[in-house]
């Protein structure tokens, strides 16, 4: 035990009377200050508490807008008029609910139950009665505001997306805050009842677009009438987001699908911006803006075709032919094969206990990798992806960036799949059976993918192996114009793949297009050199016997997904796209045409039937 | 251990007036969480719990001979140092900050004890006597980490009011233990001259937030309303107040957190002006007292270690006071004895043990 020490304690009682006096004189000063509250002033305290009179007026920031990359409104704001009811000022003059629900032709059990949901929330607090009411409702709520103690009419700025439903699922919508993100954002000053954006754009640029609120501090009178203001903080309004899309590059892609589900993703090869991005069938983020209505939101989530889902970054799907792209890169650079090594292909495959067909029933006869890529042989690449194995073609498609996210600034993207034989063995706890390498070499079996990674992966292969981060904003400005943030590309490296294979497969997918008996054929253009592959996308395994000319009478949910991915012009790639028609049969059928439309509309040339047509594509099937 | 003597110097009167406050505090709670059923609120029965654990801690720490605290002054502050560190990475979050360590069904805030055990560091450090002239700066150097060290991890919680409570105590002792008058101007001196060279570093949106903490009225939204709406609490009481349970401006939700930092404007709403001064005069006889027992121990550590209690407790009080007046920045700092809060209470009544342990024993060794 230490010993205590009692040395120069006549230090501490020398300055014990200033301690004494400090206490003494704060307490002092303290009941002086309470003294001049309750009595000097305690009258006037007194009328404030028994009117309990100050309030709160919010007033919301102005969002910021969502335009085009040349400055066209795809998101604004609109003045809606609101109705609340302030229910201290309104529970004294219980005639008031009665003639609100008169005027305003709302069940009067319907405001009862508002606000008896609100009870928990201190009495002062406006509660929102109607929202969005219309100018004649205003004029005669106006005329009557005297007699309406407790009632306020606000006006509130309402998000509103003049084009509807154009590129709903990259704008995203607005709703009311929840509780989980009320917690998140503590530090950002939102209210309960808020308005924050819940999935694309208006989402992820939340911050930006928000703004602050402002508000006044009011006294009013026992009618809840204002009579003077005590305090104001103006609200200040939050910037504009320009998006790197093309408005009517877009309204194009929209339009070529008419009639048809899927999804569509084009980019600039040079800088990963998206122009344009598809998903359908889409939906009205202005309903949202409203407040849905539950019926609506069932009907949302109950539709079989998902019109909430994102389906260039959320829809999984085999890439079919497609993926030759990948298998014939991996047969290159691993050496399986050479540009000349030819296979013979007879219509089938026989491997195992199984044949493996080609989609040419006649077969292709003897034949090298142009050749099969151009019209797309199956066993040609069968071949090579025994030859390289499936861990060789796992590895280039992760190089080419398949199987993992892109990055792109939007919520809930899908990596998709790319099966090798240790994820086979961690995910269903059996080895690799060589048969599926066969599937994995065309671009079936466990292989999924996006349309936005296919749309990157032609990206890639058109500017020479460059990998960008896709970007769907341009920059940020504040209401003046001034810039805030720029986002300029981001190049995440370069893949590993020769100049050589590259251009070899690149001068392949040219021949897809351009060659006589190209798969792609229905995307040439006069004078124009385009690049491009086809693909299908098995949904359900064909019994043996099933011709293919019978796919029409399968019904819908059946039928094969079609692919077309292709970039122009072909010398120095401007735009690369993906597009994916969900059940839409052959790729060259239905993907073509509407890659057609769009690269007509980005180069504006002229509409036109395409060289080859569509009589010729109905006599051959296409994969 | 426990001597008879001890008794014959144990101040009952000031037990008194622990009791009254007390009794006081939980009247106040019940009136306005009374839902008006007759049921006891989960809240109110929750602190009288706490206010049956803090009596009995408040006779522990009372009993236990305090040369024991001088023995284990540094375990003590380094398990709560340890426990801050352990807030930080798996602390229970509520309204935003972590602070909590929970133990079954009972969490208590590390912070909260802190308080006692930095006073206790500290005397132990101080009981060695400087010389003549007082302490130098680099003999405040380790004072002055033990200072730092927990205020870092409560700034980060993030918990402003126990920070700068911890901060006062500190300063209140170091100016109580004597400290060299040319090492004090520097330290003023330091600090006036960080004042603006902080200022500068600080970002728009940051001296905003400073400047609206020091003046609410610039924040009529946030800040701004809550003071006018407890000034209007406290003032409407008037003289008289307006009646045990008759108080409407905390009831009606007006007043954020009514029952921690802002409870003082409920007592004044239904107890007025005569309420008051009786709570504020029980206030003053503990803290006169208090400081009447510091003068009055035999050794450096005890007169410390009491001084240390005493000037938690005057901090709390008057700031809680001030700032539900107006007076001050709006700071969440709780008033003792009468703030809803267990970890609270229990270092309110650790600190009145360390007043009581070190009062009986003045005429002992």
């Amino acid at each position: 035990m230490i010993e205590l020490n009692s040395q120069r304690l006549e230090d501490f009682k020398e300055r014990y009377p200033y301690f004494k006096i400090f206490a003494g004189v704060t307490f002092l000063l303290l009941f002086l200050h309470l003294w001049y509250l309750q009595v000097f002033k305690g009258s006037e305290f007194r009328r404030l508490s028994e009117t309990n009179c100050i309030r709160i007026r919010e007033q919301i920031a102005d969002r910021g807008m969502i335009l085009d990359r040349k400055g066209r409104i795809l998101a604004h704001n609109r003045p809606s008029f609101e109705v609340f009811l302030v229910p201290e000022d309104s529970k004294r003059n219980p005639e008031v609910l009665g003639k609100v629900s008169t005027l305003l032709h709302l069940p009067l059990e319907e405001m009862e139950e508002k606000l008896r949901r609100e009870k928990k929330r201190p009495a002062y607090r406006p509660i929102k009665i109607k929202s969005d009411i219309d100018w004649d409702q205003l004029c005669l709520l106006e005329s009557n505001l005297i007699h309406l103690p407790g009632l306020q009419v606000d006006v509130i700025p309402r998000r509103f997306y003049p084009y509807g439903t154009l590129a709903s699922h990259l704008i995203g919508y607005l709703g009311e805050i929840d509780e989980n993100e009320l917690k998140e954002r503590r530090d950002q000053k939102y209210r309960i009842g808020a308005f924050i954006g819940k999935s694309g754009v208006e989402s992820l640029w939340e911050r930006d677009l928000k703004g602050v609120d402002g508000g006044r501090q009011v006294e009013v009178d026992a009618l809840g009438r204002e009579i003077r203001q005590l305090g104001r903080i103006e609200s200040i309004p939050g910037h504009n987001v320009i998006l790197t899309i093309d408005l009517d590059l877009q309204r194009v892609a929209e339009e070529a699908f008419e009639g048809k589900n899927g999804a569509l993703v084009a980019m600039d090869p040079k800088t990963g911006k998206i122009l344009a991005m598809v998903s359908k069938p889409s939906f009205d983020p202005s309903i949202f803006a409203r407040g849905v209505s539950p019926a609506e939101w069932k009907e949302l989530l109950e539709d079989p075709f998902s019109p909430l889902q994102n389906k260039a970054i959320q829809g999984q799907y085999p890439p079919g032919s497609v993926f030759k792209i990948v298998t014939a890169i991996a047969g290159l650079e691993t050496g399986a094969i050479h540009p000349h090594t030819q296979f013979h292909c007879n219509g089938t495959f026989p491997y195992g206990n199984r044949s493996f067909r080609c989609w040419k029933e006649k077969g292709h006869g003897a034949i090298s990798l142009h050749r099969a890529l151009v019209e797309s042989c199956d066993v040609y690449f069968y071949q090579v992806g025994l030859k390289v194995g499936v861990d060789g073609i796992a590895y280039y498609a992760s190089k080419l960036e398949l199987g993992k996210k892109t990055g792109i600034s939007l919520s809930h993207e899908k990596t998709g799949t790319v099966p090798s034989t240790s994820w086979k063995k961690k995910r269903f706890g059996v080895p690799w059976y060589s048969g599926e390498t066969l599937s994995l070499a065309v671009g079936q079996g466990y292989l999924n993918s996006t349309p936005l990674q296919l749309a990157q992966l032609i990206s890639i292969i058109a500017n020479g192996g460059k990998i960008y981060v896709p970007q769907l904003v341009e920059r940020v400005e504040n209401l003046y114009g001034e810039l805030v943030r720029e986002c300029p590309p981001v190049e995440i490296g370069k893949v590993d793949i020769s100049e050589e294979t590259l251009r070899i497969v690149r001068e392949a997918l040219r021949g897809v297009v351009h060659d006589p008996h190209g798969t792609g054929a229905g995307c040439a253009l006069k004078g124009f050199q385009i690049a491009g592959k086809t693909g299908t996308a098995q949904v359900i395994r064909m019994p043996d016997d099933f011709k293919r000319g019978q796919l029409y009478r399968l019904p819908l949910k059946y039928r094969d997904h079609a692919w077309f991915v292709a970039f122009a012009p072909y010398e120095d790639p401007k735009i690369a796209l993906s597009v994916l028609v969900e059940h839409g049969g052959f790729g060259a059928v239905a993907a073509v045409p509407i890659a057609r439309k769009l690269i007509e509309a980005f180069f504006h040339l002229p509409p036109s039937t395409p060289e080859k047509g569509p009589k010729d594509l109905e006599e051959e099937e296409y994969d | 251990m426990i001597d008879r003597r001890l008794f014959t110097h144990f101040e009952w009167r000031i037990l008194g007036v622990v009791l009254l406050l007390s009794s006081i505090g939980l009247l106040n709670l019940y009136s306005f969480t009374s839902n008006g059923e007759g049921t006891l609120s989960p809240l109110f029965l929750k602190q009288m719990l706490w206010l049956g654990i803090g009596l009995v801690v408040m006779w522990a720490v009372a009993f236990i001979e305090y040369r024991y605290y001088a023995d284990f002054a540094y375990p003590i502050f380094f398990i709560l140092l340890f426990l801050l560190i352990l807030v930080f990475g798996f602390g229970v979050i509520t309204s935003g900050a972590r602070r909590w360590i929970r133990m079954g069904s009972f969490s208590f805030q590390p912070s909260e004890l802190m308080k006692i055990a930095l006073i206790i560091a500290l005397a132990k450090f101080y009981q060695r006597p400087p010389d003549r002239k007082g302490y130098s700066l680099k003999e405040l150097s380790l004072p002055f980490l033990f200072l730092l060290m927990p205020v870092i991890l409560i700034l980060k919680q993030p918990d402003l009011g126990t920070a700068i409570i911890l901060i006062l105590i500190f300063f209140s002792i170091l100016l109580f233990v004597k400290i060299r008058f040319s090492s004090l101007l520097l330290l003023m001196g330091i600090g006036a001259a960080l004042i603006p060279l902080g200022w500068s570093l600080l970002k728009e949106y940051q001296k905003k937030r400073i400047l609206t903490f020091l003046n609410p009225e610039l924040d009529p939204l946030g800040a701004g309303y809550h003071l006018i709406q407890s000034k209007v609490a406290i003032g409407s009481g008037g003289v008289l107040g307006k009646g045990f349970m008759k108080g409407t401006q905390c009831k009606l939700g007006f007043l954020p957190e009514p029952h921690t930092d802002f409870i003082f404007s409920a007592l004044a709403e239904e107890w007025g002006l005569v309420g008051c001064s009786v709570v504020m005069g029980l206030y003053l006889i503990l803290i006169l007292w208090g400081l009447r027992v510091v003068i009055q121990s035999k050794d450096r550590f005890s007169a410390i270690l009491s001084f240390g209690a005493v000037s938690m407790l005057f901090w709390h009080t008057f700031i809680n006071m001030g700032m539900a007046m107006g007076m001050m920045p709006v700071v969440g700092i709780p008033l003792p004895l009468l703030s809803y809060g267990g970890s609270f209470l229990l270092s309110t009544m650790m600190g009145i043990g360390i007043l009581f342990n070190v009062s009986m024993r003045r005429f002992l060794f």
